[in-house]
């Protein structure tokens, strides 16, 4: 068996505290009788394994309860409210009471619907959003697993997100939920694409697509190295959770809930849950691969810095929700592509040639890396905006010379008018009662 | 310079942000520990010395201070003033009522200080769950005796408990609503600071000055 789980110390702790008597733990007095006898390490390591993984889920539902409460105190006071702040001490059980409200609804599930589909689609969305959390860094050796390929994965696992909600508006069976559905295909799919080249200069930087390695190589903050790369990927990831101002899918105005109008009871809670747990999962990722993660100095410990610095990833989020109306369909994805993949191309390029220079990134050349991008950034989306707005550069210009009419006053070719003699129902014109 | 515009729409929902909230908690308004202090009357270390508990449960954020939500003179609430004193039970107001929900019985036998003998007032239901507040009682009443109030909390479970009694209305504070009588504001009085004495500054009818008095009684004569 690979023993590579026991540099994490989550694992090594609960592990070596079952098994202590195998030969893994012997590098380490401390854990010399273990409460399991010899032989028993399979048990050990699956005792080991259903403890953290419980930990981890547990952590991250109630890591949402916590953000749901904060998030609305959070839009309470950018609208000069206060919040909820009426059940428990400053509101904090209002999440917990929803929670049980929610658990409580009755299951509705529509006639024409697909109900294998329509079961399948909540837990289809919820698992994706929770395996996110296997591979990030919460602070030193505290960690599921320590993926060599943790980015790919990241994308890989949160690219399964469109497949769920497509299978929520189509099992449905409600035209509505398949409009939202398409909205969202086409924003989730559109916006992969520049999450995933922002990170090829992060990539490039660390040497590494283990988490743990990128955590370790910022030496200085990514942020302030690659901040081309923040901007696609901070703007990218907001899409990709389909939060304000990307928040087409949901659109409460124009789709009600979008893909998840039908679903009632606790299969919506999940929805939420897993929208939730996708806010917390893309600012720990912002964190470990932009803001050095858990690094920081060793007064505090290594915990604390992870969890400040994804409160402020939060709360920037939050920020931008209150800050910025809903775009429309049209102008995301063309922010996307004609935007957004310019900006990473030009990262990707000015970054490869910086590491040709130097392949082995120390601070001071970091530093220095840092003082070229950011005058390259600011040029280029600079110039990429001017680009943008420019005028028929995404369309033709409408034609200077065409008539204009007032809405509702356009001329009606008359083969298209159809004239009815006398009115088919009399009854209809007198009954105004 | 693009992305000023942004950076100026950010600027101000961060503005707001930090500025204090306006929302009016009602019934009760959740306190902190500096809160909790002031309504106790003492500054915050003697709170935390002399009512430790008091204090943590304030800290905690599980502290509430009710409420009393004090209304504008002219707000249109749904509870009665009356005047028992004034009343000289004439029964106008139920004359004038268009629903009939005002039930008069009254004895004669009440010595008046300035009426002289009047009717004595022994049933003087108002079933408020019936009143549309059209304001007509109050407007028919000779002696300002009967006001619309300017009360609000009056929701009860049973439909019985809506119905007035005289003895209610005798116990309830007096604030009379402004708005059911404009010369109150013509004249700039205060209902709520009205004594029984004063009440003849502020009724519909100038009260006649005493050489009016003096002139229509004694020298026209």
């Amino acid at each position: 068996m690979d023993r590579a789980f026991l540099d994490n110390s989550l694992w090594r702790n609960i592990y070596c505290n079952l098994a202590g008597g195998s030969a893994d733990c012997q590098t380490d007095r401390l854990y010399e009788p273990g409460v399991l006898p010899a032989g028993m390490e399979w048990l050990a390591f699956a005792l080991a394994a259903f403890a953290i993984i419980a930990l981890f889920v547990n952590g991250i539902l109630g890591g949402v309860i916590v953000l749901i409460w904060g998030e609305r105190r959070l839009f309470g006071r950018f609208q000069r409210r206060t919040g909820p702040n009426r059940w428990g001490p400053f509101g904090l059980l209002t999440s917990v009471a929803d929670a049980i409200k929610t658990m409580f609804k009755e299951d509705v599930v529509p006639k024409d619907a697909d109900r294998i589909l329509f079961n399948l689609a909540p837990v289809m969305i919820t698992a994706p959003a929770l395996l996110v959390f296997a591979v990030i860094p919460f602070g030193v050796g505290t960690y599921v697993a320590d993926l060599n390929v943790g980015v790919l994965f990241i994308l890989a696992v949160t690219s399964l997100t469109t497949l769920a909600v497509l299978t929520a508006a189509w099992s449905s069976a409600n035209r509505i939920a398949i409009l939202s559905a398409f909205r969202s295909v086409a924003l989730l799919i559109s916006y992969e694409i520049p999450m995933a080249l922002a990170l090829v200069g992060v990539i490039m930087l660390a040497g590494s697509m283990s988490l743990g390695q990128i955590v370790g190589a910022q030496t200085v903050p990514f942020i302030l190295v690659q901040p081309l790369a923040v901007f696609v990927f901070f703007l990218a990831a907001m899409a990709e959770m389909a939060r304000a101002p990307f928040d087409l899918t949901e659109a409460e105005s124009e789709l009600a809930a979008g893909y998840l109008n039908d679903y009632a009871s606790m299969k919506f809670g999940l929805f939420f849950l897993a929208e939730f747990m996708a806010e917390i999962s893309t600012s720990a990722i912002f964190t470990v691969l932009f803001l050095g993660g858990w690094r920081g100095w060793d007064v505090v410990p290594s915990h604390f810095w992870f969890g400040a610095k994804l409160i402020l990833v939060l709360f920037v989020i939050i920020w931008f929700r209150m800050t910025l109306p809903r775009l429309r369909i049209d102008q995301v994805l063309k922010f996307a592509w004609k935007g957004l993949f310019e900006l990473t191309l030009i990262n990707i390029v000015v970054t490869a040639v910086l590491i040709a220079i130097w392949p082995e990134p120390t601070t001071t050349r970091l530093w220095i890396m840092a003082a070229v991008n950011w005058p390259v950034a600011i040029i280029s989306i600079w110039a990429v905006s001017k680009l943008l707005g420019t005028p028929g550069y995404d369309a033709p210009l409408p034609d200077a010379n065409a008539p204009v009419y007032p809405v509702g006053t356009e001329q009606i070719p008359a083969s298209s008018v159809h004239v009815s003699g006398s009115p088919t129902n009399p009854q209809a014109e007198e009954g105004g009662d | 310079m693009i992305g000023l515009g942004l950076t100026r729409g950010f600027l101000v929902t961060l503005k707001n942000f930090v500025r204090p909230a306006v929302t009016v908690q009602y019934p009760d308004r959740h306190v902190g520990l500096l809160g909790a202090a002031k309504e106790a009357g003492m500054n915050p270390f003697r709170f935390l010395v002399k009512k430790p508990g008091d204090s943590i449960k304030a800290i905690a954020g599980l502290a509430t201070v009710q409420v009393k939500l004090e209304q504008s003179p002219r707000f249109r609430g749904n509870e009665f003033t009356f005047y028992e004193d004034r009343c000289t039970a004439c029964a106008s107001c139920a004359k004038y009522c268009p629903l009939g929900i005002i039930e008069i019985v009254s004895v004669p036998g009440k010595i008046d200080a300035q009426e002289g003998e009047s009717y004595k007032l022994e049933v003087f239901d108002i079933d408020i769950g019936r009143c549309m507040f059209c304001g007509l009682c109050v407007e028919a009443c000779p002696y300002d005796a009967l006001h619309m109030g300017t009360k609000f909390e009056r929701s009860t479970y049973v439909r019985d408990e809506l119905i007035v009694t005289l003895d209610e209305l005798n116990a309830a504070e007096k604030t009379p609503s402004s708005f059911y009588r404009p010369q109150f504001e013509e004249n700039a009085f205060d209902p709520y600071a009205e004594t029984i004495e004063d009440h003849y500054d502020a009724g519909r009818h100038e009260r006649p000055s005493d050489e009016d008095l003096k002139k229509k009684w004694v020298d026209e004569r």
